[in-house]
């Protein structure tokens, strides 16, 4: 029974097919994986199924319900988070609040007017939870905006945690990190695996191969192959497609 | 962790400096009486009055302007609202001033509920443009409505009563309840800016689509934040009616708008303490300007010019940078 599942996901901007008939599944822990070359329709293949954007045709479904029209909050309170390929924060916030406030929105009203919600411990602990499985506890109490680019990526990771999701979908977390950095992110990613079902897009192709299940690649709008990493690795139409020569010698 | 320690203990440290300073100014406003009396100037305790009034609906407006990013240009129609709401009821006999505030904040909630939920549709200069084109539409309205003097206004017979008994006749008890009513009113907002809503309501105006992405709609914060910064502002309009014995749409003209959303921007946006010095400064600042020269809206321009460009932060920002600088 897969917990994400998406069927027949089709979105045109004008004559430009950015989604076709796109079906894919993902299960309980499993890590799936999207790939394929600039301009083949991953950030908006994402933000279908996170409520960004409506497809024109097609569903996708959450534990079995269908979530197609739901806006991005009502997913987000299903279970269903997203992190950003740019950087979306509270810059002005400390860090710990901008995890915090991810908390909260998933514990209790926030329509509570009155009792100072720095105090809240219990907020506060989460927070500092899901802070320490980004590796970012000790930098909870800086200014957002203070972070470096690394750190950023990190806190987008850290929001996305707080929010207690079922799926998590990942767009781009190493986008613009390097070396040691990205290393480092990818042991955190890993230990993170299991613990929830995730769609990773990423275009850093030994974190994919490193932590995917499942591959899935898409080529102008549509999934070419999709497979475990062994699978994707020898299939001839994605060397052809995307991985190109040097892979394949 | 000791970072985290650090700026939890920094952050209130600021805060309570802006409390001090709201204590500050409300011990200046309770000494105003002794003024008043030492310098025999009667006079001084109904211009008081018209500058606490005025410091309610600053912090009102601020607590959706600062906090919420929404720069409505129709606050002064919730002046309005509660002005009339004082001569309505006191023609139908009624003169008690809880009832008077409760039914300026009841009209209030529904004007506010229904014109936010569709100003809100809309951002930026345009949310500016619908709130401006709602809040003249309420201004036409008590334009029309000659029962209550149309155009010219209306006198009141008697002010507010206070559980039974006159006592706002006197000036120096009006003075004191205004006084009242802006303290209690600036613990409400201190409360609510620090709470889980607030925290909610600057997460918007920080970064709607993160806070959709977290889960939460901006919409339905952003609206209930509308309601209270307008209900708060009636409040003021009560006051004002009282103070001035008189109603009449000049309350809610425009005008009065972009004076309150000046106020807001003298003191400091986003900062209530500075929307309450915001309202003293250029309320004494007019009056002062005025007895010097019939020009003095030019004199006024030039101060707010630089002000904007030296310290974008309003007077409670200079006042910050200076502390900062002397350390």
């Amino acid at each position: 029974m897969s917990l994400l599942s998406v069927r027949n996901l089709c979105k045109n901007y004008g004559a430009l097919e950015v989604t076709r008939n796109v079906s894919l599944d993902v299960a309980p822990g499993e890590l799936h994986a999207i790939i394929g070359p600039n301009g083949a329709g991953k950030t908006t293949l994402i933000g279908q199924l996170s409520g960004q954007n409506a497809p024109d045709s097609g569903s996708v479904s959450l534990e079995g319900r269908d979530i197609t029209r739901r806006s991005m909050a009502e997913r987000v309170r299903l279970g269903l988070a997203r992190s950003f390929q740019i950087t979306s924060i509270l810059p002005r916030f400390s860090v710990l609040e901008n995890v915090a406030i991810a908390v909260q929105a998933r514990s209790g009203s926030s329509y509570r007017f009155f009792a100072p919600v720095a105090q809240e411990a219990a907020l506060n602990d989460a927070a500092m939870a899901a802070l320490a499985d980004a590796g970012l506890e000790d930098r909870a109490g800086l200014r957002a905006s203070a972070l470096s680019h690394g750190e950023h990526r990190r806190l987008e990771l850290a929001i996305a945690l707080a929010t207690q999701p079922k799926v998590l979908l990942l767009d781009e977390p190493l986008a613009g990190t390097g070396g040691e950095e990205a290393e480092a992110f990818v042991q955190r990613l890993r230990a993170l695996k299991g613990r929830y079902a995730t769609v990773l897009i990423e275009h850093d192709m030994e974190a994919v191969f490193a932590l995917a299940d499942r591959i899935s690649v898409l080529v102008y709008g549509e999934i070419i192959a999709s497979g475990s990493p062994e699978v994707i690795r020898n299939d001839p139409k994605v060397r052809a497609a995307y991985l190109g020569d040097e892979e394949a010698a | 962790m000791s970072a985290f320690v650090q700026s939890a203990t920094r952050r209130p440290v600021l805060m309570s400096a802006r409390i001090w300073l709201a204590l500050l100014i409300f011990a200046g406003f309770a000494a105003l009486p002794l003024i008043a009396a030492l310098t025999d100037d009667p006079f001084l305790m109904l211009i008081g009055t018209r500058i606490l009034a005025y410091a309610i609906a600053a912090m009102a407006l601020d607590l959706i302007l600062g906090y919420g990013a929404m720069v409505s240009f129709g606050h002064a129609a919730y002046l309005g609202f509660g002005a009339y709401a004082v001569a309505i009821l006191n023609s139908y006999g009624v003169t008690d001033l809880l009832v008077h505030i409760l039914f300026a904040v009841l009209l209030s909630a529904v004007f506010a509920a229904i014109t936010g939920a569709i100003s809100l549709r809309t951002r930026g200069v345009y949310f500016i443009m619908i709130t401006l084109a709602f809040g003249q539409m309420a201004y036409f309205f008590f334009v029309s409505l000659s029962a209550y003097g149309g155009d010219d206004g209306t006198p009141l017979q008697s002010r507010s009563t206070l559980f039974g008994r006159d006592a706002l006749e006197s000036d120096l008890v009006m003075f004191y309840v205004a006084l009242a009513l802006l303290i209690a009113l600036f613990a409400v907002a201190t409360r609510i800016v620090g709470s889980r809503f607030g925290r909610v309501l600057i997460g918007t105006r920080e970064n709607p689509v993160r806070m959709e992405a977290i889960g939460l709609s901006p919409f339905r914060y952003q609206l209930t934040a509308f309601v209270i910064s307008g209900c708060m502002t009636s409040v003021a309009g009560v006051i004002l009616a009282n103070q001035a014995e008189f109603v009449s749409p000049a309350f809610m003209s425009w005008h009065r708008s972009g004076e309150l959303i000046v106020m807001v921007v003298l003191g400091g946006i986003g900062n209530l303490t500075g929307a309450i010095g915001g309202a003293v400064v250029a309320l004494l600042l007019e009056d002062w300007l005025a007895m010097l020269t019939e020009h003095w809206r030019l004199l006024f321009g030039v101060f707010l010019i630089l002000m904007v460009l030296y310290s974008p932060h309003g007077i409670t920002g200079a006042l910050e940078r200076l502390k900062g600088a002397r350390k």
